[in-house]
């Protein structure tokens, strides 16, 4: 009678999923720091004085935002088969969550009180000083534990990236279960080390936030 | 008191401008402000000389802070022109005509006024020290060091000399306007607008606040427009009192004479108010 759970085969599956996980890693952090800095270019495009510049970057935001990132991975895989995979990957996942985190950026922006552009003003600062020294400080210590939500989001959309063939975890699990025609294993430890990557991560987000007293 | 400053030395930022004789520091010519259908500013003249302290007065919604807000550039005027130190603020001359200022020339112009605001508006990201050296760093290109001492000397007079490593969100009210007051005046303004700066703030804070911007104007010849309705303190430091209803002046004169015989019926209906109300 065949045993349920083969601790032998978890054994053999660990070393592969570690190197998964790896990518995996690698693919959020490339990804993450793509989507937190042009998520804030975007945001602050969204604001600039011309009108030219708004409407497209609206429109892209908008585009981004509404369609699936599966399907954005596989139309950008197909488009440029020159790209490897991993580039691909992150580049996508990194727009598709910039956009996100753009609005995000934009309400803290908002957020800043109206008193310290007039200050800055008063004070003849230019404006790329008050971006820089007054309003971005204060607009992103507010939306930090948002981003960070949205971090860990992409954390866990990191497996689409095996559509496009990236071998990240999900994408090993995938092969080695396929080989040993057995998937329990492997992906019931895929869906742990996601677990224990990501839950600590939340709590610490959860205590910047109180933090921040949100 | 315990914050009571020595009489301070203010010679390094009371730097007034030469201006020929005559030439009044801001003047405003049939300036008209309308925020929609609401007529704030109506055709409004009026002149402020070097080294005078003028309050504006009147009941709320009369256009004294937008008097402040246009002077500081907050604001844009629909129509009249104002001048500072004898040049056109609202606009500038485009060959021999007036047209509305951009946003570089005002950049230029908006350096001889500086402004305290009812909410402080310090910034909370910063400490208190940087408070007070961002702007002559970064726009005057002060050196730091020498930034820092006069932003210390500054913060002494305030009775804050002791606070500079602090953010401001751990002082009170009271403090940070006075840190405030200090930021305004590390830029060296040829006029400071004060725009009720003590409203926002507890009662028992507003003293130490009134006495800095006594000396200061004890000490100083920085031009003042002030809003208030702390009327002891109008009277104390002004040289006159502009009386405001609907946008219009219906009053004018030194303090003695409309505190004591206002001629005006709003003048003497909006005083007893507040008066009484103290």
């Amino acid at each position: 009678m065949p045993r349920i759970w083969d601790w032998d085969l978890a054994g053999q599956a660990l070393p592969l999923l570690l190197k998964g996980f790896l990518v995996t890693l690698a693919a959020t952090v490339v990804a993450s720091v793509v989507a937190i800095i042009l998520g804030l270019v975007l945001a602050m495009l969204r604001r600039t004085r011309f009108a030219g510049v708004r409407a497209p970057v609206r429109a892209f935001v908008e585009f981004v935002r509404s369609t699936p990132v599966m399907v954005q991975l596989f139309a950008v895989y197909v488009v440029f088969p020159g790209l490897s995979p991993f580039t691909i990957g992150v580049a996508v996942l990194g727009i598709h969550y910039a956009t996100y985190m753009s609005e995000v950026y934009r309400a803290g922006i908002d957020g800043v009180p109206k008193g310290q552009w007039e200050a800055a003003t008063a004070l003849s600062l230019p404006r790329g000083r008050t971006w820089r020294a007054v309003i971005l400080p204060q607009a992103i210590r507010n939306v930090l534990p948002a981003l960070g939500n949205y971090v860990i989001s992409m954390f866990k959309d990191t497996p689409f990236l095996a559509v496009i063939t990236v071998h990240e975890m999900v994408f090993e699990a995938q092969t080695f279960g396929g080989d040993h025609f057995k998937y329990l294993e492997v992906f019931t430890m895929a869906a742990a080390i996601f677990l224990i990557a990501s839950y600590p991560t939340s709590l610490l987000v959860r205590r910047l936030e109180k933090r921040l007293g949100h | 008191m315990a914050t009571e400053p020595k009489l301070p030395d203010l010679s390094a930022v009371d730097t007034p401008p030469d201006l020929p004789s005559g030439t009044p520091m801001v003047q405003f010519d049939k300036v008209v402000k309308r925020f929609g259908d609401n007529v704030v500013l109506d055709h409004l003249d009026f002149a402020v000389q070097q080294g005078e302290r003028v309050t504006l007065i009147g009941p709320s919604g009369s256009g004294k802070t937008t008097i402040l807000r246009l002077l500081m550039t907050l604001e844009k005027l629909n129509d009249g022109v104002i001048y500072v130190e004898g040049q056109p603020m609202s606009h500038m001359d485009r060959g021999g005509k007036l047209v509305p200022a951009n946003e570089r020339y005002l950049s230029t112009v908006r350096k001889k006024i500086g402004m305290v605001f009812q909410q402080f508006n310090l910034f909370p990201n910063m400490k208190v020290l940087e408070n007070v050296i961002e702007a002559p760093v970064h726009v005057l290109g002060v050196s730091k060091d020498e930034a820092v001492e006069r932003a210390k000397k500054l913060l002494d007079l305030v009775g804050l000399g002791d606070r500079i490593g602090q953010h401001p969100t751990s002082l009170s009210g009271g403090q940070q306007q006075r840190v405030a007051i200090a930021r305004a005046l590390a830029m060296q303004p040829d006029v400071l607008l004060l725009d009720e700066v003590t409203s926002a703030l507890d009662p028992e804070l507003v003293a130490d606040v009134l006495n800095v911007l006594r000396d200061i104007a004890r000490t100083t010849s920085i031009t003042m427009l002030i809003v208030t309705h702390e009327m002891h303190f109008a009277r104390d430091v002004s040289n006159r009192i502009l009386m405001f209803d609907k946008g219009r002046i219906v009053e004018e004169g030194a303090p003695d004479k409309i505190f004591s015989a206002p001629e005006n019926d709003r003048t003497q209906t909006f005083l007893r108010a507040v008066l009484e109300e103290r």
